[in-house]
């Protein structure tokens, strides 16, 4: 191992400033507080920060950190941990992972016990039933945005995603069927 | 939740911490459906009832919902040490192995066959998301906001997103409150 692969794998290429980091944490805790849907309804605001204002990543990293995730076992919310991983190495993880879990964590650990008490109110009740068309419309963002570096080839990519869409809908299999044909279509040069 | 409810307690943080970990290991592209069936069938924690309670209550809570789940459920059981043994066995395992997974991608990304790979995977995950927004908006029917009102604040709200790229802090507080004073309106008391 070089020296150079072992900065690569603690804190990435070298590109992020102190006042970087800290903006990397800071976006992310409060991306955490608004993920009401869970992590993955906030990618199109994490895509706008990492890629389109910081330059950090490309679009086709971007998405491959996504697909990575989803290709390994465990919570979906991971895929936090790969683009950190990608921005900053292990302390990209460290600010993306904290600034997603503290909140979060603190919030749950406070809320348990006024939320069981609560589940019937009126105003927890507004919450969820109003809540719950935006993250609809904020996971058709997060498809969309992941397209970004496929769109070129829409015809190939639409009938790959209409086939996923399909897949999951309508069978049992495990999504990572899909992952699996999403890889060869990509090895065959048709996406 | 009382005691007599359960037919069974985790002994200690330690079996909690494997248990999480298991069953974390086990789900591809969300964990929740193993969770059920290893909490409520094969350790028999909670009952079917209660797992889905504390699946709503999770659900309200922003944060990953079976991170939430597993902090709620060792809090119950072993207070703090509870809630830090489930968490990070949701988590710890299926960290290390992704990471492992995106140190192989970057040292072979210069490899055409892996970039082309990695490409098509991302159009099988955006397929997977909208496979859950589409389940999802089967329950639009039910919603008191009505069809034709859920219509409305999908369309704005990937209007907003995705397209016109405001920051989400923005569109959530703005369009979501406006969303749950619509709900709170139509709602019975």
């Amino acid at each position: 191992m070089t020296l150079q692969s072992i900065q690569q794998f603690l804190i990435g290429s070298g590109q992020l400033t102190a006042a970087d980091w800290l903006s990397l944490f800071t976006h992310f805790l409060v991306l955490s507080l608004l993920a009401v849907g869970g992590a993955i309804t906030t990618v199109s605001d994490m895509q706008r920060f990492v890629v389109r204002d910081q330059h950090w990543l490309t679009d086709a990293q971007f998405t491959a950190s996504v697909a990575l995730a989803q290709a390994a076992p465990g919570p979906n919310v991971l895929f936090v941990a790969v683009i950190g991983f990608n921005v900053g190495g292990l302390a990209g993880v460290l600010a993306t992972m904290s600034g997603t879990l503290l909140p979060s964590t603190t919030l749950a650990l406070m809320a348990t016990r006024w939320g069981d008490r609560n589940r019937e109110s009126r105003g927890l009740r507004a919450f969820t039933t109003g809540m719950a068309p935006l993250t609809i419309g904020l996971l058709l963002s997060t498809g969309w945005v992941l397209l970004e570096p496929t769109r070129a080839h829409w015809i190939s990519s639409g009938l790959l995603v209409l086939a996923t869409i399909t897949l999951m809908l309508r069978t049992r299999l495990s999504p990572l069927w899909a992952i699996s044909a999403g890889a060869v279509a990509g090895v065959m040069g048709w996406v | 939740m009382t005691d007599e409810d359960t037919p069974r307690k985790p002994q200690s943080p330690g079996e909690m911490f494997s248990v999480f970990t298991r069953l974390a290991l086990q789900g591809f592209g969300g964990v929740l459906p193993v969770a059920q069936r290893a909490l409520v069938d094969r350790e028999r924690w909670l009952n079917h009832e209660q797992f889905l309670e504390l699946l709503s209550v999770s659900q309200v809570l922003p944060g990953p919902n079976i991170v939430n789940m597993a902090l709620i459920l060792g809090d119950r059981h072993f207070g703090w040490r509870g809630a830090l043994a489930a968490s990070t066995g949701v988590l710890l395992a299926p960290l290390v192995l992704v990471l492992m997974l995106a140190m192989l991608a970057q040292r072979f990304s210069n490899q055409p066959i892996v970039a082309d790979a990695l490409r098509g995977m991302g159009v099988a995950a955006s397929g997977l998301v909208l496979s859950t927004s589409l389940r999802l908006a089967g329950g639009m029917q039910r919603n008191a906001l009505g069809i034709t009102g859920c219509i409305v604040f999908v369309v704005l709200t990937v209007l907003a997103v995705a397209f016109l790229r405001w920051p989400l802090a923005a569109v959530v507080l703005g369009l979501g409150l406006v969303a749950i004073g619509v709900a709170w309106y139509r709602l019975p008391p």
